[in-house]
């Protein structure tokens, strides 16, 4: 079985880290680079940075945080919020980033993900889905932070992403996200099992047993968590070492 | 380090600066040739990778480069580019400095392959000792992210392999003075960084 994914998620509003409650509420934790570092050091397997307020205000300020962490990080890093062309791909690629995840430009013109498959492979082109249930087994898109409804079924929205050129899938539980109440595996295992590309499951990690049934019943290639690290619940030698205690295939990291 | 337009050149001059070194970063025709190491970045498709190189006028010098005895480095779509042809949107003739193809990864459940894999030495290259892989161990991974992988003709070229999902894949070459990983190095932290500091220590062949 291939190696399950540990991605630390920092969102970052302006110059700083925050912490959200379904994507709602906002609370700083302190400086976004600061942290980047550490999970890096501390074994993170990937970095994914989120500017929250960038797709409501139209601009992304994420650009020199990203060219300050790829001074000294050396894992992949992830870039979402308020990407709306090719050209803002550019950029945030030669400041460091290796992949963007779209959610509300790929909505509104969906076009954008195969231009940036085209240009950058499908491996840099991330589909960002914000998931809300409307009931048992049925889940709806939402666009600007969660905060409006695309109309869009996800499980079909993410099968048609694919056939666009979509190399990945960031899937968050708008329910879940910042609860600790564990993941939305429903919800995670309904895309995973169903597109042939890799799904990464964020929105609800709260403890160690989350993580395995994420992996176990959700079948998330990829896992990222945010507030567990922020607010030093988990550390990610902790999250790593009882990965591999419960069977689960994670990296060996070598310090 | 070749720059043709393709890929994450930041990253890896970062990375390249972090082991100590003080590497150009060029499109010149001359200068790649005349470079005392070569690295051939890339992230993207195969023929758009030629083609790019091929419009700056660079594949004549990467040739003439590869002729002498310094280290050349491939890395990624670099790699590939290595090899004959390339079947990424139909045959495309690749540098050829390395006999075999590149072709689609099939089998996995998902693909693209992305994320962190061993690297284990291929039946004819049980000893990494003297290469860019010296020191590092069965459990050191690497980062990944690629759809095709690459096909040398001869085993002798093979330097490590891996294993994804039951598909076993090329995940270094090596030809006398050159060198390719599918992998990237840049972004394997401490042990990418490793592989890259050998690199720069690598005599010729």
């Amino acid at each position: 079985m291939p190696n399950i994914r540990l991605i630390a998620r920092l969102d970052v509003k302006g110059p700083n880290l925050i912490k959200s409650i379904r994507l709602e509420g906002v609370r700083v934790i302190g400086d976004p680079g600061e942290h980047a570092r550490a999970y890096y050091q501390q074994g993170a397997d990937e970095l994914l940075y989120v500017d929250a307020v960038a797709s409501l205000y139209q601009r992304n300020s994420l650009k020199e945080i990203v060219r300050r962490t790829s001074e000294d990080v050396f894992v992949p890093m992830t870039v979402a919020g308020g990407i709306r062309r090719v050209a803002d791909v550019e950029e945030l690629l030669r400041a460091g980033a290796d992949k963007v995840a779209i959610n509300t430009a790929a909505v509104r013109r969906p076009a954008l993900i195969t231009e940036v498959a085209r240009r950058f492979g499908s491996q840099c082109m991330v589909l960002s889905i914000e998931a809300k249930s409307t009931g048992a087994g049925h889940w709806k898109a939402h666009m600007d932070s969660g905060r409006e409804p695309t109309g869009l079924e996800v499980l079909e929205w993410a099968r048609r992403a694919v056939d666009l050129g979509a190399g990945e899938i960031l899937l968050t539980s708008v329910d879940r996200e910042g609860t600790g109440s564990g993941f939305d595996c429903e919800l995670v295992r309904h895309v995973a099992s169903s597109v042939s590309v890799p799904v990464i499951a964020s929105g609800g990690m709260g403890s160690l047993a989350h993580l395995r049934e994420v992996v176990e019943t959700g079948k998330a290639d990829a896992v990222a968590f945010a507030g567990v690290l922020h607010y030093n619940r988990l550390s990610l030698e902790q999250i790593r070492t009882c990965a591999l205690d419960a069977g689960l295939c994670v990296r060996t990291h070598a310090a | 380090m070749v720059d043709y337009g393709m890929g994450n050149v930041a990253s890896v001059m970062r990375a390249l600066r972090a082991c100590g070194a003080a590497p150009t970063l060029t499109s010149a025709p001359e200068q790649v040739a005349s470079a005392s190491r070569l690295i051939l970045p890339g992230v993207g498709a195969f023929a758009d990778g030629m083609e790019e190189l091929r419009r700056r006028g660079l594949i004549d010098p990467i040739h003439a480069f590869a002729r002498t005895s310094r280290p050349f480095l491939g890395i990624c779509l670099g790699m590939q580019m290595m090899l004959a042809t390339g079947e990424e949107f139909g045959v495309v003739a690749g540098l050829g400095l390395i006999t075999g193809n590149v072709h689609a990864i099939q089998g996995p459940r998902k693909i693209p392959h992305v994320g962190w894999n061993r690297i284990s030495p291929s039946s004819t290259a049980t000893n990494w000792q003297g290469t860019i892989l010296e020191g590092i161990g069965s459990d050191n991974a690497v980062y990944f992210v690629h759809s095709y992988a690459a096909s040398p003709e001869l085993p002798s070229d093979v330097l490590a392999e891996c294993d994804y999902d039951g598909y076993r894949f090329v995940s270094v070459i090596r030809s006398g003075n050159l060198y390719g990983c599918q992998f990237h190095p840049e972004k394997s932290g401490p042990v990418g960084l490793c592989i890259l500091g050998n690199f720069l220590k690598a005599g010729g062949p």
